[in-house]
């Protein structure tokens, strides 16, 4: 799932007719300053990073004047929040809402399908009104194959009981947050708060989507524009370039497996035996897939090779339709393809399928930097242990 | 016995033509599964040979069910058309639906599980390796040599993880294991096959594997807490997974608190199901159950 930053569900909003403000993405606090001059009127400078809680950490400041937006933006930019820094900020004209809604169509995984959540008691303070009085929380489950029409968007306007005089206009909001939605293959819109504005005007004021990365692919190759690129991870964004599954983490011992829950487990055996090899844990999650050929075990330890962090990589294969001999030849010759670059001790692990050819394969390479343990929970230990020399 | 798949079930494959597809009929026919056919729109009316056998393509799932008899089918279509194939053989009458394919949209997903209320198809997947009755038949990718049949029955979410566990505990063997796949939204729960594993004769422990994300382990927990009688062992990866990240499979995440492998162990854990701190571990407190049964 991708989360797209607030400006980012605005422009989709927008698309779809959601009624909200666009406001100016701006990198710089003089860039601010002009947007606030060319917006007029008092601004709000919003800090623009994938997590909540950016009012509470400093990250929203009110802005009387262009120059009160810039010191704003000085001090915001740069800023970290949730450990993320803040690269942008967003500058919208302020309109102070006269009351505060919660709204969200979401997937609901444990029913499998969809669901609405709706509050005129809350809009920022969703999560404390949820848990002070759940009931004035509305939760409203929808068919995934119907979806929402005019009908059902009434149904739930009316049972979150939206004051009389903004109810067409929450009806429409609604059916275009639906579009949203289904047309983007959101997996969450969220609109917080959903505002009242003077002369009763319902708009979004905030807004969160997260997109279904599957979707994205088969589906939308627009959503393309919405990756930022200098601020994934270099690493990762390597990885992603090589099509590898990769998640960096902040530990030393380098992790390659193949199949996701087997590198799940991998990263949960290395973090056990680096309690008792000084608190080593895992670098990283790479799951290479079934196919395991010399080409991609090369371009995943290029990968792990070249995070400063690591010490050792454990290496844990099950050989399952690529059999063992294949992997241990994907070994041997992705250490051909690295020559020198590869630098740091391999701990193998190989099972299943042709294992006897496997590990005679890399008994005979007799490579310095290879050692092979037979058991996943043995290959763990003696990788913590070479991380922590 | 088994559970949803045994010797006499009547296999066609949804792709059988393109290049998984393929492949898997091949090792599938290998694994003494009865493939009956394929589908294909555009080359209806040719066979193909897989594995020894000559297998007809028909134009849609209905025709190859007519003619065949096939009470099963695998999908390997490409994930942009695999809501459609599904919604074929739904309509079809199919009565167990494997779907491997993976990347999947999850709306898709969602979709066809809606469509399912009320037709009488079992889907299991997407995004899994399929099922497995060692020594009668396998529906899915999962390679037929790692174990043969016994008593172990076996629901993972993760496909490399079954074939692990089913390697660890290979003196012993199977009765069925399944793959339910690592989407947020799948056909098969961990609580239909061990609902399915209770029921079956054959089955006399299973063990239950599952991951960060969602809820499926705890209502599972629930689940046996009221209606398993049979010994279950149970696994969880993802310990060390960071919040807000995607850890390969499409469901695999953990957001906020919820999803985290800790509350799925200790939920398992209070309805008295014993959880191994590792795969190898697991397999060893099965191996105990096992061994004083």
């Amino acid at each position: 799932m991708s989360d797209l930053m607030e400006y980012q569900a605005k422009e989709l909003f927008a698309k779809h007719g959601v009624t909200t403000t666009l406001g100016k993405v701006v990198e710089t606090a003089d860039e601010a300053r002009a947007a606030a001059e060319e917006l007029g009127g008092v601004t709000v400078i919003k800090a623009q990073v994938k997590a909540g809680g950016r009012g509470k950490a400093g990250g929203v400041k009110l802005a009387k004047t262009a120059d009160e937006a810039f010191e704003h933006a000085s001090n915001i930019l740069g800023m970290e929040i949730k450990g993320l820094t803040v690269n942008r900020v967003l500058v919208t004209p302020a309109t102070p809402p006269v009351e505060e809604y919660y709204f969200s169509f979401l997937l609901d995984r444990s029913n499998r399908s969809y669901l609405c959540i709706a509050s005129v008691e809350g809009g920022v303070e969703i999560e404390e009104v949820a848990k002070t009085n759940p009931d004035a929380v509305k939760k409203i489950s929808i068919n995934a194959l119907t979806g929402v029409d005019e009908a059902k968007a009434t149904a739930i306007v009316d049972e979150a009981a939206f004051p009389a005089e903004l109810r067409d206009q929450a009806i429409k909001m609604v059916q275009d947050l639906w579009k949203v939605f289904v047309e983007e293959d959101a997996t969450l819109v969220e609109v917080n708060p959903l505002a009242r504005l003077e002369g009763d005007k319902l708009e979004a004021l905030d807004g969160k989507v997260s997109l279904d990365d599957n979707a994205s692919e088969v589906r939308h190759p627009e959503h393309e524009a919405f990756e930022i690129r200098e601020e994934a991870d270099p690493l990762e964004a390597k990885a992603k370039d090589k099509g590898l599954n990769y998640v960096k983490l902040d530990g030393s011992v380098g992790i390659i497996g193949n199949g996701a829950g087997l590198v799940m487990s991998t990263l949960d055996v290395v973090a056990y035996a680096g309690e008792n090899h000084g608190g080593v844990t895992p670098a990283n999650f790479l799951d290479i897939g079934g196919g395991a050929n010399a080409q991609v075990m090369a371009d995943g330890l290029d990968v792990i090779l070249n995070d400063e962090q690591v010490k050792s990589v454990f290496v844990n294969v099950f050989g399952g339709i690529t059999a063992c001999d294949e992997v241990a030849n994907g070994i041997k010759g992705a250490l051909e393809i690295l020559g020198d670059a590869a630098t740091k001790p391999l701990v193998v692990r190989l099972d299943g399928n042709n294992v006897d050819e496997g590990r005679r394969i890399l008994n005979e390479l007799n490579h310095p930097l290879v050692t092979q343990v037979d058991t996943m929970d043995g290959a763990a230990d003696k990788a913590a242990e070479l991380a922590n020399a | 016995m088994s559970i949803y798949l045994n010797k006499d079930s009547k296999i066609i494959v949804q792709g059988m033509t393109g290049g998984m597809g393929s492949k898997h009929t091949t090792l599938m026919v290998e694994a003494g599964s009865n493939i009956v056919g394929g589908v294909n729109a555009r080359k209806a009316g040719t066979s193909v040979e897989l594995g020894g056998k000559d297998l007809p393509v028909f134009g849609s799932v209905e025709e190859a069910m007519k003619e065949t008899g096939a009470d099963v089918s695998v999908v390997f279509v490409p994930p942009a058309f695999t809501k459609d194939a599904c919604i074929e053989a739904i309509d079809a009458g199919i009565g167990l639906l494997v779907v491997i394919t993976e990347g999947v949209p999850v709306q898709d997903s969602a979709e066809v599980f809606a469509y399912l209320d009320g037709k009488s198809t079992r889907m299991i997947g997407p995004n899994c390796p399929g099922i497995i009755t060692p020594g009668e038949s396998l529906a899915g990718i999962t390679p037929h040599t790692i174990a043969g049949s016994g008593p172990v029955g076996l629901v993972s979410k993760s496909g490399t993880l079954t074939y692990q566990m089913m390697y660890e505990l290979k003196d012993f063997g199977f009765s069925t294991a399944i793959g339910i796949g690592g989407d947020p939204v799948i056909g098969t729960t961990h609580i239909d096959a061990l609902e399915a594993f209770e029921n079956d004769p054959e089955t006399k422990a299973i063990v239950m594997i599952g991951e960060i994300g969602g809820d499926a382990e705890e209502r599972a927990a629930a689940y046996i807490k009221d209606n398993v009688t049979k010994p279950v062992v149970g696994y969880v990866a993802g310990f060390t997974a960071p919040e807000g990240k995607t850890m390969g499979h499409a469901g695999a995440i953990v957001s906020g608190s919820s999803g985290t492998a800790q509350a799925k162990k200790e939920a398992l854990e209070a309805v008295g199901v014993k959880v191994g701190k590792t795969p190898s571990e697991t397999a060893e407190l099965m191996r105990e159950i096992l061994q004083s049964l």
